[in-house]
């Protein structure tokens, strides 16, 4: 499966200042690892040293939040878009 | 229902409103709660009346003490009008691109406005605060993001009127700000039913903050955190400023005039909507239209106007 992937401002030097990349998987977990082997330098803004879901980064499967969809576990399919957005409040 | 001794005694008991001819599927009726009618024109009102009223009950906020708060302009709008009913001094740190109707009407509420830096949105508004916060410890700081009176307004007024005006709601869908609405009624509505299913929407944050220099400079409230959020939360969806303005024009054909984050909560129902069979959801509108006249929301071309709203705080 391949996805697009999102990247916000702040996270696209980190992937050769691309705005738009392309990832395999067919979990987010897989996609995340792929991105990783793509463009190490993403690695600490995507997970935790532990391998968890880094604190100040939301991520939507199309526009759906995965930390309520089994976060790393969330599915992804064919012509997904995997949206990263830093956490940040309104109001 | 004769009359109010004080304009602070009209805030909350806001009317629900049906407006199931919106629904995308027949089988889900629709209701909205509508929070512009507040006398400082949103559901902030209420927050910063409970904010303001355990702060002088515990004795953090002393008569002419200033307050300070960082805002996109409805909190800053309700504390600013509570503020000068109670003969306190306030002052505001505001994003520079909020709407000019938002700091016009802070300053004739007698405001002081500090503007903070477009690109660094809400964040940036509240680091600001949180500085001036420390060089005047004298001030009151409300800090809407961490004040367990903001979800407690929501908790005591706008949870137990939904649950009294329609106990047989399924899903409850609402904007993420502060997140002091879907944790103060998420709560309230889960203890009567823990089957209600709570929906977050949330506005696409990238263009909002370009100013960010690292992940570690994002925030979520501790209004969300410290009351277990993540677990409250069923689902949380993305809306886009297109759909968020087609929402604020279809809301005019039951004659609903409201802000572009109503737009968005009702994009927001309409995912909902159209993934469950059938329920009754219910939504909050947060404000009225009226301080959104400016950008063209109802009357411009949607693509320009879109294009716009990518740039200007909605939530």
């Amino acid at each position: 499966m391949t996805v697009e992937v999102r990247l916000p401002n702040i996270l696209r030097p980190m992937a050769a200042g691309e705005p738009i990349v392309s990832a395999e998987g067919t979990s987010l977990r897989e996609v995340f690892d792929d991105l990783v082997r793509q463009y190490p330098a993403l690695r600490s803004s995507l997970l935790t040293p532990d391998g968890e879901m880094h604190r100040h980064l939301n991520v939507f499967v199309n526009d759906d939040d995965v930390r309520y969809l089994g976060k790393l576990d969330a599915k992804v399919g064919d012509a997904d878009t995997v949206t990263l957005m830093p956490a940040v409040a309104g109001g | 229902m004769a009359h109010y001794d004080s304009v602070l005694d009209t805030i909350g008991n806001t009317p629900l409103v049906e407006i199931s001819e919106l629904s995308p599927n027949p089988r889900v009726r629709v209701l909205i709660k509508l929070e512009g009618v507040n006398p400082g024109g949103s559901v902030k009102d209420r927050a910063a009346k409970c904010m303001i009223e355990e702060a002088e009950k515990n004795g953090s906020l002393a008569p002419g003490q200033r307050i300070l708060e960082s805002s996109s302009g409805n909190t800053a709008a309700g504390l600013a009008m509570i503020a000068r009913v109670k003969g306190y001094p306030f002052t505001a740190v505001v994003p520079e691109n909020v709407s000019v109707e938002r700091t016009k009407l802070l300053r004739a509420f007698g405001a002081e406005i500090i503007s903070s830096p477009a690109a660094e949105g809400s964040n940036g508004a509240m680091r600001r605060a949180q500085a001036l916060a420390k060089e005047h410890p004298d001030w009151f700081f409300s800090f809407q993001y961490g004040n367990p009176a903001n979800p407690k307004a929501h908790y005591e007024g706008t949870g137990p009127e939904i649950w009294r005006d329609c106990p047989e709601v399924t899903h409850f869908v609402t904007g993420l700000g502060t997140a002091g609405t879907i944790i103060g009624v998420g709560s309230f509505l889960k203890e009567r039913n823990p089957s209600v299913s709570i929906w977050a929407v949330q506005p696409p944050a990238g263009e909002t903050v370009e100013g960010l220099k690292s992940l570690e400079e994002g925030f979520i409230p501790p209004v969300f955190t410290d009351n277990d959020g993540y677990e409250l939360v069923d689902r949380s969806r993305v809306v886009g400023p297109r759909e968020s303005i087609e929402w604020s024009r279809r809301l005019t054909e039951v004659g609903i005039f409201a802000g572009i984050s109503t737009g968005a909560a009702m994009a927001g129902v309409a995912k909902c909507a159209k993934e469950i069979d059938e329920g009754t959801i219910v939504t909050v509108s947060p404000d009225g239209g009226w301080k959104y006249l400016s950008t063209d929301v109802w009357t411009g071309d949607l693509d320009v106007v879109a294009e716009r709203a990518r740039h200007e705080l909605y939530f």
